[in-house]
C-alpha cells in the first residue's frame, strides 16, 4: 500500500475544511473545489493520481448529494444531464489519454504546462464570456430577466431528423448531435484539469440556452456520471484511497447543501458572477506557473529556485483564495437574501 | 434566567439519529482502514468496496447534512420552478 500515505490530524482537518468550501461553490455554481484539493492532497505526500482519483472518488457522491437537493427544487434537467453525462464520459476517456500521452512525450513538467494551458486559454475565453455577461445583467437591475442568446436560439433552430430530444430546461427540441460535443468537451476537460463544470455550465447557458440555475444544476448530475466511470477506472487500478475520498465528504456534503439552499435566494446573475470570478482568478493562478514549467523545459531562460518556488506557492495560494472568494460571496447573497425573504414585502 | 429548550420533532430526530449512524461509519472506517484499504486493492471486484463505501456515506451522511441544516435554521425559499423562457 505504498500509494497511501498515513494520515495525521492537521491534514485530516485541512481536507474537511477545503472540502466544506468546494462543496459550498458546487452546490452553487454546479463544479469548482476539486482545482484546489487536487494539489492541496499532493502537498500532504499524496502521489498525484492517488489524489486524482480520490478527488474523483468524493466528487461523485457529492454531485449526488447536489443534485437530489437542486432537484427537490426543480432545477435539474435530469435528461439533459445524463445525455451530456453520457458523452463527457467518452471525453474523460479521451482527454485521459492525450494526458498520458503528453507524459509520455515530454514527461511530468510537460505535462504541467499542458495542463496549465489548457486552464489559461479555457479560462481566458469562457471566464471573460461568463464574467462579462454577469457585470451586464448586474447593471440592468433584477427587472431584466434571463434570455436566451442568439447563439441558442439559432442551436433550437436546428432541425436534424431523427436526432431532437425535447428538453425541459430549454423547453424546446435540440439535436444530440450539438449535445454529443458539448458534453463531450466538458470531460475533455474535466480529464485535464478536474473542473469540467467550467465548460459544460456555460455550454448549457450560451450554446443550448439554458437558465443559468438550471444549468448549473444539471452539471452535478454530468459531474455524478463522469466521477462515477472515473472513480471505477481508477479504482479498478487501485489508485482511490478512500479515507482521503471520505474525507473530504465529509466536509463537502456540509457545503453542497448550503450553496444549493443559496441558490433559491440569489438572482440568477449571481450565479454566473461566481462562476466568472473564480474562473479569472484561477486564470491567473495558473498563469503564474507557466514561465516556471517553460523554464524546466528549456523554452525560456532559466528561473532562479527561490523565484519557481514563489511563483508556485504563489499560484496554489491564489487557487485557495479564487474558492475563499467564491465562498464568500455565496454566503453574503444567502445571509442577504434570508434577511429580505425575512422581512414581509 | 433564560433557558433554551431544544424541541425536537420527528425530524429532528430523524437528522440525529442519521448523524450517529454517519459517526459510527466514520469510526468503522478509519478503525478498519487498513483493512479495507487491503480489500479495496484485490483483483477483480476489489474496486466494489471503495464506490459501494462512497454511495453508502452519501446517502446516509448526506441525509444528516441536510437535516443538520435545516434545524440550524437554514432553509430554502419556498419557490416555483425555475422559469423557462424560450417559448
Amino acid at each position: 500500500m505504498t500509494n497511501f500515505i498515513p494520515l495525521d490530524a492537521t491534514g485530516m482537518v485541512a481536507l474537511f475544511l477545503v472540502g466544506f468550501v468546494g462543496g459550498l461553490v458546487s452546490g452553487f455554481i454546479g463544479s469548482g473545489g476539486a482545482f484546489v484539493l487536487t494539489p492541496a492532497m499532493m502537498t500532504m505526500g499524496v502521489p498525484a493520481i492517488v489524489a486524482v482519483a480520490s478527488n474523483m472518488c468524493h466528487k461523485f457522491p457529492k454531485a449526488l448529494v447536489g443534485s437530489y437537493k437542486r432537484a427537490k427544487y426543480g432545477q435539474v434537467d435530469v435528461k439533459l444531464g445524463l445525455v451530456m453525462g453520457v458523452s463527457a464520459e467518452a471525453g474523460v476517456l479521451v482527454g485521459a489519454h492525450v494526458q498520458e500521452l503528453i507524459k509520455v512525450a515530454f514527461g511530468d513538467v510537460g505535462s504541467n504546462l499542458y495542463v496549465s494551458f489548457v486552464f489559461v486559454v479555457t479560462l481566458a475565453i469562457v471566464g471573460s464570456i461568463v464574467l462579462r455577461d454577469a457585470i451586464r445583467s448586474y447593471r440592468a437591475g433584477a427587472a431584466v430577466e434571463e434570455k436566451a442568446g442568439k447563439l441558442a436560439k439559432f442551436v433550437q433552430s436546428i432541425h436534424i431528423p431523427g436526432t431532437m430530444v425535447y428538453f425541459k430546461s430549454i423547453d424546446a427540441k435540440v439535436s444530440v448531435l450539438i449535445t454529443l460535443p458539448l458534453g463531450f468537451a466538458t470531460g475533455m476537460l474535466a480529464a485535464t484539469i478536474a473542473v469540467g463544470g467550467f465548460i459544460g455550465v456555460p455550454s448549457m447557458m450560451y450554446v443550448l440556452g439554458a437558465p443559468s440555475l438550471m444549468a448549473s444544476a444539471t452539471e452535478l448530475v454530468i459531474a455524478f456520471v463522469m466521477g462515477l466511470g472515473g472513480t471505477i477506472k481508477f479504482a479498478m487500478s487501485g489508485y482511490v484511497d478512500i479515507r482521503l475520498a471520505m474525507i473530504i465528504l465529509a466536509g463537502s456534503l456540509f457545503g453542497i447543501q448550503v450553496g444549493a439552499i443559496g441558490t433559491t435566494y440569489v438572482k440568477p446573475y449571481m450565479i454566473k458572477m461566481v462562476m466568472g470570478i473564480i474562473m479569472i482568478l484561477v486564470l491567473f493562478s495558473r498563469l503564474l506557473v507557466i514561465p516556471v514549467y517553460m523554464a524546466q523545459l528549456d523554452m525560456i531562460a532559466p528561473i532562479a529556485a527561490g523565484t519557481a518556488a514563489a511563483l508556485k506557492s504563489g499560484s496554489f495560494w491564489i487557487m485557495v483564495g479564487a474558492l475563499v472568494i467564491g465562498a464568500g460571496i455565496i454566503l453574503r447573497a444567502l445571509w442577504t437574501g434570508m434577511r429580505e425573504a425575512a422581512v414581509p414585502a | 434566567m433564560s433557558v433554551f429548550v431544544l424541541r425536537l420533532d420527528a425530524q429532528g430526530l430523524r437528522t440525529i439519529g442519521l448523524g450517529l449512524v454517519s459517526l459510527v461509519l466514520y469510526v468503522l472506517l478509519f478503525t478498519n482502514a487498513d483493512a479495507i484499504l487491503t480489500l479495496s486493492l484485490q483483483k477483480g471486484w476489489g474496486f466494489i468496496v471503495p464506490i459501494a463505501i462512497a454511495f453508502l456515506f452519501s446517502f446516509v451522511h448526506g441525509a444528516f447534512t441536510g437535516g443538520f441544516w435545516d434545524m440550524m435554521g437554514l432553509k430554502a425559499q419556498a419557490r416555483k420552478e425555475p422559469k423557462r423562457w424560450n417559448k
